[in-house]
């Protein structure tokens, strides 16, 4: 599906990662969700979209995936070529760690792999790789029951880093989690992409949240969902905790709030 | 589990049990009734062993009726299910007449397919059908009740109609199976035992059923309680496998299976 529409443009002529144009999406019932919406994402770039709840980031997101296919426009994702891989170039992470419950924590990471028919000791090493890149070497035979929440986020991560994805999308991945374990898997997921030099889009309706991870924070209107304003957040890198107590930082988000403001005005209860 | 309060609660059914058979051995005794009217539960029980050589093979044989049936059931119904699952025609088609067969009394059926079958054949086809409805009907519930986020990912990483079946829709649905075999197993006994009466004495079974059909025409009634009694365990001991199996089966990962502590 998303493949077809590469020729057409071809992102990957000018570094782009990800490029949507005139994109729109009318549900079954009528409701434009999305659009019509423009988005480049530059390879190697942290980008977060950031709106209330129900302003079309996540649909902008599955249709990024191929979950979902636009009702207008082109969706064009390009990957790096000439890697060979076992599986598939992107990574998804749900807002709900979306586990299998009924098995162990390395058959979970391993799915992505095992669906792509990768060879078994090429499969484990890369499941072994991806368990030691978010900390859980240890709970590989766990069950996921028997993890906390950011554990099991962080083997939702896991399973996404298997496939040494391009760009990895992530839901609002770390809104149901307390705020500690919260700062302490941003900072992971950091220190991951500098690393792995992974395109992510990053869809949050946490203004700090999206600030202190992103390059760049799109902050989106609602029904239906627009780009309504754009913020590059610049800081010297490596950023490290001490980011969120900056004045720069604070900055930022006073920024963004007001910007994200205009969103919530027609939002009942908002 | 030890503690003394869940000791107690194991034991009530225990006294209540034991309590139940003494009132009724003292009432047999006191009115002096005779065994042909109702036999105290000590003459039931040397019934039981005095008639065992008769009355063991019988079970054997309601037993294999069960366990044919209760298989027929359960492969049918799984089958059914996951053919249901991936053509919505076929369950638009099929399904309504799946009902029928459920709502339909097997005892008014009974009569019927002992005209066209094989009496043994028969007996199973009856286990059959009261015991493959709830297997099918939640097998098909538990293959719709798959994540839809997971779904989503099997659909990322571009797993074919085999693999989504194989890793994610049967495993996510393996609780409620198992659910639909509890129930089945004890159905398949019914199923066995309404055909071995609806085939009664003219028939040329020899199973429980038929037992306690031919006592009561004897008058033999301690042989009909003695037959009843081992009915009921044989009802209580494939309810109790299939719930260790499911228990076996579950226990590291389903809810239904975790300790109330967790």
């Amino acid at each position: 599906m998303v493949e077809s529409t590469l020729s057409k443009i071809d992102p990957a002529a000018f570094g782009l990662a990800v490029s949507l144009r005139g994109v729109t999406k009318v549900y079954d019932n009528g409701v434009t969700a999305l659009g019509p919406l423009d988005l480049d994402v530059v390879r190697g770039e942290f980008v977060s979209l950031l709106g209330p709840s129900g302003c079309g980031k996540s649909t902008a997101l599955r249709l990024i995936a191929g979950l979902a296919a636009p009702s207008a426009g082109t969706v064009s994702v390009s990957h790096r070529t000439g890697e060979a891989r076992a599986g598939h170039a992107i990574g998804f992470v749900f807002q709900e760690p979306t586990l299998m419950p009924w098995t162990s924590v390395r058959e979970n990471v391993r799915l992505p792999l095992k669906l792509a028919h990768a060879p078994a000791a090429e499969a484990d090493a890369r499941v072994g790789e991806a368990l030691a890149q978010v900390g859980l070497t240890e709970f590989a035979d766990a069950y996921p029951r028997e993890l906390s929440g950011g554990m099991k986020m962080r083997v939702s991560l896991a399973r996404a880093l298997v496939t040494n994805p391009d760009i990895l999308l992530m839901d609002e991945p770390f809104a149901a989690l307390d705020e500690i374990t919260r700062f302490r898997l941003n900072n992971d997921l950091l220190a991951l992409w500098r690393s792995l030099n992974m395109t992510v889009i990053f869809v949050t309706h946490s203004v700090f949240e999206s600030v202190y991870l992103s390059q760049r924070v799109i902050v989106m209107t609602s029904r239906p969902g627009r780009l309504s304003a754009e913020f590059r957040i610049e800081t010297p890198e490596p950023r490290v905790e001490d980011f969120r107590m900056s004045a720069g930082y604070a900055g930022y988000c006073r920024e963004v709030s007001k910007a994200l403001a205009p969103s919530y005005a027609g939002l009942a209860g908002a | 589990m030890t503690s003394p309060q869940n000791l107690f609660r194991l034991l009530l059914p225990v006294i209540v049990l034991v309590a139940g058979i003494a009132v009724w051995e003292f009432v047999v005794r006191i009115y002096d009734i005779q065994p042909y009217v109702l036999p105290g539960p000590l003459a039931v029980f040397q019934t039981l062993v005095s008639d065992w050589p008769v009355l063991s093979q019988s079970l054997g044989v309601t037993l294999l009726t069960t366990l044919e049936g209760f298989l027929a059931a359960a492969a049918g119904g799984v089958a059914l299910a996951l053919l249901f699952n991936q053509s919505k025609w076929l369950e638009y088609s099929l399904f309504p007449y799946a009902v029928i067969l459920q709502v339909t009394p097997v005892i008014a059926i009974a009569p019927l397919l002992l005209i066209y079958l094989q009496q043994q054949t028969a007996v199973i086809v009856c286990a059959w059908i009261v015991a493959f409805f709830p297997v099918l009907s939640n097998t098909t519930l538990g293959l719709n009740s798959v994540d839809r986020n997971l779904a989503g990912l099997f659909q990322l990483y571009g797993a074919s109609r085999l693999q989504t079946l194989r890793y994610l829709k049967l495993p996510a649905a393996l609780p409620f199976i198992l659910g639909g075999l509890r129930i089945a197993g004890g159905l398949s006994l019914i199923g066995a035992v309404v055909a071995e009466i609806a085939a009664g004495t003219a028939g040329a079974g020899s199973g429980l059923a038929f037992r306690i059909a031919e006592s009561g025409y004897r008058l033999n009634i301690p042989r009909m309680f003695a037959a009843l009694l081992l009915l009921s365990l044989a009802g209580i001991v494939i309810y109790g496998l299939l719930a260790l199996i499911s228990h076996l089966v579950l226990r590291r990962w389903h809810e239904s299976a975790l300790g109330k502590e967790n």
